[in-house]
């Protein structure tokens, strides 16, 4: 058989260890190089000023980019099918500097309420001191999507796999709502991972991720990234289109196209935020990066078979995996992460209010392998009672809004031997009993 | 200058073009030969403004190492370059006609560049800017056996393949996993 050989597009698996880094043409470093550098020489003063005008690529200061960052961000925006990317020094600071580079004081936006505490918080406090109004609405009801949507709403915004319940964002529906509003659709996709679904496959506009979790799956190293599809017409968005006062009335989406939000974002926001990445964080990252598919697989593969043994548990009032036929969206997990809706999840001990948050408790602390900790995504398995620790200020109706009750305990499923795992519940649900009998 | 010999990977982001489109009008080797080879670059629409794209593009490539020549009815002396009306009255040969105007006015620009090839002038590259497509001027240019680009930034393409587009965190679809050259 004769095969012509044209350009190929490359696998998954082989962008993620190779995508961003091409060899240097003097060292000829395997390895990505760690550059532990504050700022760089610049060739001449005219070149400098070039630079700090964007009109030349190159470095100015790791503030605002890094040649080893820029290999994190490289590869991150390959494999999520992106034009670009931006890493930032955590997932917290990629919404912010998402949004901050898209919103000014009175602009609003929509989000699905089924969302990390964390995220709640900076959403409806901290950008409320900068005069932006977000309205939280439960991400199943279309109508209120719609009715929450005003002229003055300049973005959506929801997470792939919604923390803690599992939810799936019907990604397809929301980013065609989006559409004919002409406003982007933000898709926070910490918890599903490029591997298991690229949102902007099905329209989103932004794609964040909490880098800190399965990306680096270490837990070692702090990151987050902003993704831009590149596909977005920003000509008449007011905060990317308009003269910018910081840039001498530059126009970036004129200038730069289908990177003027990704530059006005790094070129401004970041310069003026300041939340830049260590690039010794950036090359942790890319180290767990490299052996992504592999973890994710062996990740849904323990969590499918925890979650079946749960839902099986005589103690066990409910599972919320959408993995589970028997979850709401198991329909909508099949269509948007057929290989696994993840491996974070919750379910609920039986019993009521005090007792079953008492209960919770023992619970966690009779566990031998789940690492009890604030954090999700890492090879070891953890856990962590949502309603007293992640989600503790938000107030009862955001609690209820997200359903978060007493009785939930959240699992991160790591990469352990899975009977091993199934042990260390088993004898956490003896202790339990035998403390109630007792 | 590229990256490695041989870049055979890809590169189908950001562009309107069709898969078939693309094969003829974005074909990485000929991208890569193009900017390889070429030395004199006109600029058909480059702006006097300095936060104007073409400005930014232009500026680039001087800075590069190219020899820029701005074409545009409007302006005597551009980043420091004689500016000529139109393409036909650039008095010596160019490699490259780098168009920044509307579609409309492309067939224009492209009649004159083949007249040009017709007269033993040159046999300038036709680039048509990302998003300034005019695909009947480009069937035109290739018949005429000008080599012909469309859809896409010269800027970009030199950063794409000298390195400068990925530190701006860029996805260049570049994989390699041999040595850039030096």
């Amino acid at each position: 058989m004769t095969h012509r050989p044209g350009p190929r597009k490359f696998g998954f698996e082989t962008r993620m260890v190779h995508a961003g880094h091409v060899p240097d043409a003097h060292t000829g470093s395997r390895a990505v190089p760690i550059h532990l550098t504050t700022s760089y020489v610049f060739d001449s003063p005219e070149y400098a000023a070039q630079l700090f005008e964007l009109k030349q690529y190159g470095n100015i200061y790791t503030r605002i980019s890094n040649p080893t960052t820029a290999v994190l961000e490289e590869r991150l925006a390959s494999l999520e099918g992106a034009t670009g990317a931006l890493v930032v020094s955590s997932g917290m600071a990629a919404q912010f500097v998402a949004l901050m580079t898209l919103l000014s004081p009175g602009d609003e936006v929509v989000a699905s309420s089924h969302l990390y505490g964390g995220t709640v918080t900076q959403l409806k406090q901290t950008l409320l001191k900068l005069s932006i109004k977000v309205t939280l609405v439960d991400p199943h009801n279309d109508a209120a999507w719609e009715q929450a949507i005003t002229k003055k709403t300049r973005a959506l915004y929801g997470e792939t796999i919604g923390n803690p319940r599992g939810s799936v964002l019907d990604l397809e529906k929301l980013s065609r709502l989006a559409n004919v509003h002409k406003i982007p659709l933000i898709v926070d996709n910490t918890f599903a991972t490029p591997y298991l679904c690229r949102p902007i496959e099905w329209g989103a506009t932004i794609v964040l991720h909490s880098a800190t979790k399965f990306i680096g799956g270490h837990g070692s190293a702090i990151a987050g990234v902003i993704l831009d599809s590149g596909n977005f017409d920003f000509s008449r968005f007011p905060a990317i289109a308009a003269p910018s006062p910081s840039y001498h009335n530059l126009r970036f989406f004129d200038t730069f196209g289908h990177y003027g939000f990704l530059m006005k974002a790094r070129a401004e926001t970041v310069r003026d935020v300041g939340a830049c990445v260590s690039p010794m964080n950036s090359f942790l990252i890319l180290q767990g990066l490299e052996t992504l598919s592999l973890r994710m697989d062996r990740h849904v593969g323990n969590a499918q078979q925890i979650a079946r043994y749960l839902e099986q548990h005589e103690q066990v009032a409910w599972v919320s995996y959408a993995g589970l036929p028997s979850h709401a969206d198991h329909a909508l997990a099949q269509k948007y992460l057929p290989k696994g809706p993840g491996a974070v999840f919750s379910f609920g001990l039986k019993g009521e209010g005090a007792e079953v948050r008492e209960d919770g408790k023992k619970f966690i602390e009779s566990l031998q392998l789940f690492s009890h900790l604030a954090n999700v995504g890492d090879v070891r398995s953890l856990v962590i009672h949502p309603a007293s620790t992640t989600h503790q200020q938000l107030t009862e109706e955001e609690l209820a809004a997200c359903g978060v009750g007493p009785e939930m305990i959240r699992l991160s499923i790591g990469l352990e031997n899975v009977e091993d795992l199934l042990w260390d519940l088993d004898q956490a649900f003896h202790a339990l009993s035998r403390s109630i009998r007792a | 200058m590229g990256s490695g010999s041989g870049v055979s990977c890809a590169v189908t982001l950001n562009t309107s073009l069709t898969p078939e489109q693309r094969a003829l009008y974005q074909d990485v080797g000929q991208i890569n030969h193009l900017l390889d080879s070429a030395r004199t670059i006109a600029l058909v629409g480059l702006s006097s403004d300095r936060q104007k794209a073409s400005f930014f593009v232009a500026g680039y490539l001087k800075d590069e190492g190219y020899r820029i020549v701005p074409v545009n009815p409007k302006a005597d002396i551009i980043l420091g370059e004689k500016v000529y009306p139109d393409v036909a009255s650039i008095p010596f040969p160019v490699d490259i006609v780098d168009i920044f105007r509307p579609a409309q006015e492309i067939d224009g620009i492209v009649d004159q560049a083949i007249a040009r090839k017709e007269k033993g002038i040159d046999s300038p590259a036709i680039w048509m800017q990302l998003r300034l497509v005019n695909l009947a001027a480009a069937e035109r240019s290739l018949a005429a056996g000008l080599t012909t680009i469309v859809d896409k930034c010269v800027k970009m393409e030199h950063g794409r393949y000298r390195g400068g587009l990925h530190f701006a965190g860029m996805n260049t679809e570049i994989i390699s996993a041999r040595k850039r050259k030096r």
